[in-house]
């Protein structure tokens, strides 16, 4: 981009906006601007508040403090309604389509051509053309939308959004479940769409994309404004160093130790995702050992075969030396492990239990009276010191744990397997929409018990946390470990280069070509 | 807690509202009769209770009370087996049906409501089948049972205390006990409000929820049995026809929740009972026709979870204020 032509003049004014949830300040004192004809990016950590800004914009949720301007006047955006009357669409990463309904018939669903109570099927028809035509998607309305791949039922969603005159197009991760080529197609709409004189908020944790898209990048951090960047001042270091904003070796402070003997030992596990290829790891007592990779490199597959909420194809899993029987969570409880699994809230707590029930769930029949009975007391007494001992921040200990912020209830999550003491601790994602202190506070943790001889494998798509963290990190691509780098040898780059799996990428590259022009002449 | 005294609350009010519209309601005789309906639908609105608490349901129980009732009266009368075989056979019965609901709605993930909703059909028609629709029941003998199962305490006595209620006692402490008291009470809880989370405690979600039906069918079962001796006969195409609504109505009623999780044993009683006085009160007062029964219980249950919701929204404010 030149940076000699002037910024547009701004029509969507966000000033000093504020949003807080329960033990979260989410938006503090934020400024957003958006131009006519503007790609804005915005980038920040997971939690940094860019998900609640956007959903302030789409009216998904309302301001605490603050107010929105559309063309200087203030607007409330207390619905998703109010948003799409000034001409506002979200994108979601998951589509919101009708995969029973033709393709036309979703471009213009809600707002059909009718005549009365009769739809007019050729207005339909046509308006729904033109609308693809705009997201250049060539496929005959009429055809259903199942045929449709999924880089292309998203340009549909975009043109669902154009039916509709939208001004603003906010795409929330919109590459994260395309294949380089129809990454590449999508590029190329939000281009024509900025040539047309709309405004696109792009959302990416890929930055390689936003250094080619955006005119201007809005780095939030902490639910703050952290800076912007224009022009050729948009490059990778400079939002990295936005994002981060802080030291971070002392961030992640790592001791040096010396690892023990092998605790958790992997030999020729085959997941369903990916039967054709074996995985093997070794992780030793006091060690922590990285999982990284691309979303759908098999990490959380990986994991849930070693606890037994998966069940592998074939492989051996050992702890201590002792085989572990596959496909049981009970035997992998019992054999040492632990799995701080991927969904907090689905997998890894009972939002409705109080803190207490929440952290005894998984020791119950361990402290049992009779092996039957609960025993009460112990019960409150466990909830008790370990609400201490993590800081776990509730009222009281019957809190249903819906009403704790996403920290604490990670840390319920810890504090349920830590008092069962496994040899083996896996991670899977365990700071996603954390905020920063409790993020530090679980590392902290995490370094302490490994000092302590326990074994921890940490699945994270966080490339710093990774790095940070970790000993030694293993990469994964597309359900294979594909390389190991020593902690000193650990870069963003270097993991990256693994992660895309280099070689298999022209070959995906190209595959992908192939069935888009397919598709798309049929 | 403030659910139970609801629902006392409501019972109260309908046992006040219809003693004062007639004087037939608060005779010994009738409160007899009143006090063994409601143990005997509280026995099967505790085992639907367990289908509940796991965020399932179960249509079956209605049917599984004909069959079992009908079955008993069949192996006995017709067919000459002793009681000692012929009870724990229909019990077992009840058993095998609870697993085969539980494993098809683990193993082959189906719906409860579906499988449930197959078994009611399957049941009832089973039972219609083996009788070949004809009313089976145990005439002027086996006084023994009939006094053990729909007797009263003191035996002789001209009143008493209903067996039905010595049975439902000892099923509804058996019952809090275990729901209350004991892990397996505790993992079912919790399965049924996230059984994904439980599975990824270490819970054997699969077996629990097994276990779960295979209780509520189990109590459908006993009460087939309780029934049968209380009336004395059962004609297939009706005995049991909607207890199942009656059982889910009064669980319900009584506070557990059709997402799951959620289950109280004493409101689950207490709901019950408010079914029986409904229906009872119908009968009794004079102004209200009979036809309209399944609308006034209706009507109450609806004006009742109103009243819930609007009561849980009023407090999620004060909540959210505070």
């Amino acid at each position: 981009m030149s940076t000699t032509a002037a910024p547009p003049e701004p029509w969507l004014l966000v000033r000093g906006a504020g949003k807080s949830f329960p033990g979260v300040r989410a938006l503090d004192d934020v400024d957003f601007a958006v131009g006519a004809g503007e790609v804005v990016a915005v980038v920040g950590e997971n939690g940094a508040g860019k998900s609640t800004l956007m959903k302030v914009l789409a009216g998904v949720q309302r301001l605490d403090q603050g107010e929105v301007l559309v063309d200087g006047r203030p607007v409330a955006f207390d619905s998703v309604a109010a948003a799409q009357r000034q001409g506002i669409a979200l994108i979601h990463q998951e589509l919101n389509l009708c995969s029973n309904l033709s393709v036309g018939a979703n471009v213009m669903l809600g707002h059909e051509p009718r005549t009365g109570p009769f739809l007019r099927d050729r207005a339909l028809l046509a308006r729904a053309r033109v609308a693809l035509d705009r997201v250049g998607l060539s496929v005959d309305p009429r055809r259903p939308l199942a045929d449709l791949s999924i880089g292309q039922q998203q340009r549909v969603e975009i043109a669902k959004a154009l039916s509709v005159d939208a001004r603003l197009l906010i795409m929330d991760e919109p590459t994260s479940s395309l294949t380089q080529a129809e990454a590449e197609r999508l590029f190329a709409v939000v281009e024509d769409l900025r040539a047309q004189g709309l405004s696109v908020v792009y959302i990416s944790h890929r930055l390689s994309e936003v250094e080619r898209l955006a005119d201007r990048v809005v780095v939030l951090r902490d639910g703050r404004n952290a800076g912007e960047l224009r022009g050729d001042d948009i490059c990778h270091a400079r939002m990295v160093g936005l994002m981060v904003g802080r030291d971070v070796e002392r961030f992640y402070q790592r001791a040096a130790h010396t690892p023990g003997a092998v605790v958790l030992e992997v030999r020729g596990l085959r997941s369903d995702a990916w039967p054709q290829h074996d995985v093997d790891l070794q992780v030793r007592a006091g060690e922590i050992v990285g999982l990284a990779g691309l979303v759908g490199a098999g990490r959380s597959e990986l994991l849930g075969c070693l606890f037994g909420v998966r069940r592998p194809r074939a492989g051996q899993v050992r702890v201590g030396g002792q085989l572990v029987p596959l496909g049981a969570p009970r035997a992998a409880l019992e054999a040492g492990m632990a799995l701080v699994p991927e969904d907090r809230k689905e997998q890894g707590v009972v939002l409705d239990l109080g803190v207490d029930a929440n952290i005894s769930l998984a020791s119950l029949h361990r402290r049992a009276r009779g092996g039957v009975f609960v025993a009460t007391a112990a019960e409150r007494q466990l909830a008790q010191s370990t609400v201490q001992q993590l800081g776990v921040k509730t009222p009281h200990l019957v809190q249903p744990v819906r009403y704790l912020s996403g920290g604490n209830q990670q840390k319920v999550v810890l504090g349920k397997w830590l008092a069962l003491g496994p040899a083996v601790l896996l991670l899977d994602e365990p700071t996603r929409g954390i905020d920063v202190g409790a993020k530090a506070e679980i590392y902290a943790l995490l370094h302490q018990l490994a000092g302590r001889g326990m074994a921890v494998l940490l699945a994270s798509s966080e490339m710093e946390e990774v790095m940070g963290v970790c000993d030694r990190v293993m990469v994964m691509h597309e359900g294979r470990i594909v390389g190991e780098l020593p902690r000193s040898a650990c870069s963003e780059q270097a993991i990256l280069r693994l992660a895309t799996g280099r070689s298999a990428e022209g070959r995906r590259d190209q595959a992908g070509t192939l069935e888009g022009t397919v598709t798309e002449t049929s | 807690m403030k659910k139970i005294l609801g629902i006392a609350g409501l019972l109260l009010f309908v046992c006040l509202v219809t003693a004062l519209c007639t004087d037939r309601f608060l005779t010994p005789v009738n409160l007899e009769n009143l006090v063994r309906r409601s143990a005997l639908f509280g026995v099967i609105s505790i085992g639907a209770a367990f289908a509940i608490v796991t965020s399932g349901i179960d249509l079956s129980i209605g049917s599984v009370i004909c069959l079992v009732g009908c079955l008993l009266p069949w192996l006995l009368v017709e067919h000459g087996w002793p009681v000692w075989a012929a009870l724990p056979a229909v019990l077992a019965l009840s058993a095998v049906i609870g697993v085969v609901h539980g494993l098809l709605i683990t193993r082959l993930s189906l719906q409860p409501f579906v499988v449930t909703l197959c078994g009611l059909l399957l049941y009832r028609g089973i039972a219609r089948g083996i009788t070949a629709d004809q009313t089976v029941g145990f005439g002027v003998e086996y006084e023994e049972l009939k006094a053990l199962g729909a007797g009263r305490l003191p035996r002789e006595a001209e009143l008493g205390i209903p067996m039905p209620c010595v049975y439902l006692a000892v099923v509804a402490v058996l019952s809090a006990v275990f729901l209350n008291r004991t892990i397996y009470g505790r993992y079912l809880r919790a399965l049924g409000r996230n059984e994904e989370a439980a599975r990824f405690s270490g819970v054997d979600t699969a077996r629990m929820t097994v276990l779960a039906y295979v209780l509520c069918a189990v109590l459908a079962g006993v009460g087939g049995v309780l029934f049968v001796l209380d009336v004395n006969s059962a004609q297939p195409s009706d005995f049991g026809n909607f207890y199942e609504l009656y059982a889910i109505a009064g669980a319900v009623l009584g506070g557990c929740a059709l997402r799951g999780g959620e289950v109280s044993v004493v409101g689950v009683l207490l709901g019950a009972a408010v079914m029986q006085v409904l229906r009872n009160s119908i009968r009794l007062i004079e102004n209200i026709p009979q036809q309209i029964e399944f609308a006034v219980i209706g009507g109450v249950i609806l004006a009742g979870v109103i009243v819930d919701e609007l009561v849980k929204r009023a407090a999620a404010r004060r909540r959210s204020a505070a």
